[in-house]
């Protein structure tokens, strides 16, 4: 369905997309603290959106906030076009279905293989054949470049970077047409977190996903990022392509991306 | 998903091209995971023809996901596997054609040991199994109790000695708190036996023998076994999960190279402060039991608290006393080792930390129960 409606609007600049999730005038608090006052967002179909700010601001709270983990106090949130809390119960069903979610630290479950945490979503929402099921959690597995022999571990004899890895392809097990992604990265070596950038981008352009990501991967923003948001005084500050954040004035952003640790990365992407 | 979508049912079709040696496959509609099963049956139909020229036309196609690409690319693999097979897509459907080239060819099947053990070895292996795990639990508890007597002497830092800060938290948690249940349940229990004493004892004409009855059973059996029972219930369970749920998280694996000994600094603590609270609770338990008695048995025989004190005194002595308070302490020690053994043993995941609970529970209450007739043989050896 994502593909159809990608063929009916081929990728072009000029056409506008659809926002697949689109935050509207949020404010989420903890008792008198506020924490996100009156923010906006949206999100692209088909791009893949780097979220960043400083740890504290609140880019975990946006993230559940829009999963329904944590309440709001005011604002609507938007998701593939539908209002998250206006829908029925049987349509957010439906919706839920088409969300994937990776957790910082994987969240699988800790009493499942690998190969039953990827089946976890499929058995639940699914009706197919055991044996194709087998077969398209193998798929996933070796989709996100798991070794076959992963996926009958337990996620406690999994390596940190393989957990991620396998905390995606149960994320993807259901075709989600929007992925969240906490910090996915984080973590593990540059090559393996090159890796894991790369095959966001080519499971993006294969299964036509839209990436939500919260990194502080400076190189994850440069070489996959389609746009980036920066959050920042309880709303967020800026958002546009790289370019734009490189010419952004606003003190933080600034020190972020033409901090030292920043200025060598440009270097390379040049 | 829009229902417009899920009901355009997908389809192949297959196209014999004219002059040409070869054939073209069609797909149209919805390949999604709903059509999948059918799909998948309706391409083993098509058949596996041999070599020549195989188109794939994807342009009808409306939508697809990796379950439906699979089926593709499982159906594609198997006629290009075949000598001379060719494999083209036509133009269209662009998106689709990329989805199923970026399927792997083949799934590597996973290496699995489906070597079966014969029936011999799968019969008596648990009873080994078994064997081996009773003789390294004795040792680990064994190794627990030898340092947590060494206990804090283990550490090497600067406050070497024994913390008398977490051993008072201990026993506020694991004894002052545990007052009210006990002193409830035994109160229960002391009633209930001078109730059915007295019944029984009445077509005797004894009844006033119901308070030996109770007195001696509460104060040698009953009153520091049900205590024991509770508090393995109780504390042994949190001791477990507490360092269990320590262990999943590295925090044991962190006390270890700061230099500091977990037993020294987690076991050590809790075993000192059950080892004073379980006696402190008998004494309590023995109380609250002896006054249900005593009701009950001056509402049910008439027996008046002074005629219960006196005839109390009669039936009790030292021995009976002290044969029940010296178990107290040899039963927190077994609990808490067992509770710190099982709570180490925890492994990576969740189940495994409800698992070790549940044992840890199960085999402290069944060591409690096996120690209590011991010492009831043994007293009754030395006629105590």
């Amino acid at each position: 369905m994502v593909q159809a409606v990608m063929e009916k609007q081929p990728d072009n600049a000029a056409e506008r997309r659809e926002a697949v999730l689109s935050v509207r005038d949020l404010t989420v608090g903890f008792g008198d603290n506020i924490v996100l006052d009156k923010l906006n967002l949206e999100v692209l179909r088909g791009e893949i959106l780097g979220f960043v700010g400083a740890s504290g601001t609140g880019k975990s709270v946006l993230m559940r906030t829009v999963l329904r983990l944590l309440p709001k106090r005011s604002g609507t949130i938007e998701i593939l076009g539908a209002e998250y809390d206006k829908v029925s119960e049987a349509d957010r069903m439906a919706l839920d279905m088409r969300l994937g979610v990776l957790f910082q630290h994987g969240a699988l479950f800790s009493a499942l293989t690998v190969r039953e945490n990827i089946q976890v979503p499929m058995r639940e929402y699914l009706d197919l054949p055991q044996d194709l099921m087998d077969e398209l959690a193998r798929l996933k597995v070796e989709l996100v470049g798991l070794a076959p022999e992963a996926a009958d571990k337990y996620p406690s004899e999994l390596s940190g970077g393989m957990i991620k890895r396998a905390a995606l392809a149960r994320a993807l097990a259901l075709d989600p047409d929007l992925v969240f992604l906490d910090e996915p990265t984080s973590g593990l070596d540059p090559i393996g977190a090159a890796e894991f950038d790369e095959l966001i981008a080519k499971l993006r352009d294969t299964l036509g996903l839209t990436v939500y990501m919260v990194t502080h991967d400076l190189d994850s923003l440069f070489s996959v990022c389609d746009r980036i948001a920066v959050l920042g005084k309880k709303r967020v500050l800026v958002s546009g392509t790289i370019e734009d954040m490189l010419a952004c004035e606003e003190p933080w952003v600034k020190s972020y991306f033409r901090g030292k640790r920043a200025r060598s990365i440009v270097r390379e992407h040049d | 998903m829009t229902h417009s979508q899920s009901q355009i049912a997908a389809d192949v079709t297959l196209e014999e091209s004219a002059g040409v040696q070869g054939r073209r496959y069609v797909f149209s509609g919805n390949w999604r995971h709903e059509t999948a099963e059918a799909m998948a049956a309706k391409l083993k139909k098509l058949g596996r023809p041999s070599g020549g020229r195989h188109e794939f036309d994807f342009s009808g196609v409306t939508a697809m996901d990796t379950a439906g690409a699979w089926i593709i690319r499982r159906f594609m693999n198997g006629i290009g596997g075949e000598a001379g097979a060719e494999v083209h897509f036509a133009s269209g459907g662009q998106r689709y054609v990329e989805l199923v080239q970026a399927l792997p060819e083949k799934l590597r099947p996973p290496e699995h040991d489906t070597t079966r053990a014969p029936l011999f070895q799968r019969l008596f292996a648990p009873i080994g199994e078994v064997t081996v795990s009773i003789w390294t639990d004795t040792v680990a508890a064994m190794f627990i109790l030898g340092s947590a007597v060494r206990g804090a002497q283990l550490k090497l830092g600067r406050h070497a000695g024994v913390k008398p800060a977490a051993i008072v938290h201990q026993i506020d948690r694991m004894g002052v708190m545990a007052v009210p249940i006990i002193t409830l349940m035994s109160f229960l229990i002391g009633a209930i036996i001078a109730q059915q004493g007295a019944f029984q004892l009445r077509s005797f004409g004894a009844e006033i023998f119901v308070v030996d009855l109770v007195g001696i059973l509460q104060l040698r059996e009953i009153g520091v076994l049900l205590t024991a029972i509770m508090i393995a219930g109780r504390s042994g369970s949190a001791i477990t999960a507490e360092i269990g749920s320590m262990k999943m998280r590295e925090e044991v694996d962190a006390l270890k190279v700061m230099g500091l000994s977990p037993v020294g600094v987690l076991v050590f603590p809790r075993l000192v402060a059950l080892t004073i609270a379980l006696p402190l609770l008998t004494i309590i338990a023995n109380f609250a039991a002896l006054t249900g008695a005593a009701l009950v048995a001056w509402g049910y025989s008439g027996i008046t608290f002074a005629t219960f004190l006196s005839r109390l005194q009669e039936a009790v002595d030292f021995s009976s006393v002290a044969a029940g308070m010296i178990k107290a302490p040899f039963m927190a020690l077994i609990i808490g080792v067992v509770a710190a053994v099982e709570g180490l043993k925890v492994g990576g995941s969740a189940e495994s930390l409800g698992r070790r609970v549940t044992s840890s529970v199960v085999k402290s209450i069944f060591v409690v129960i096996l120690i209590d007739g011991l010492f009831a043989m043994f007293y009754a050896a030395i006629d105590f």
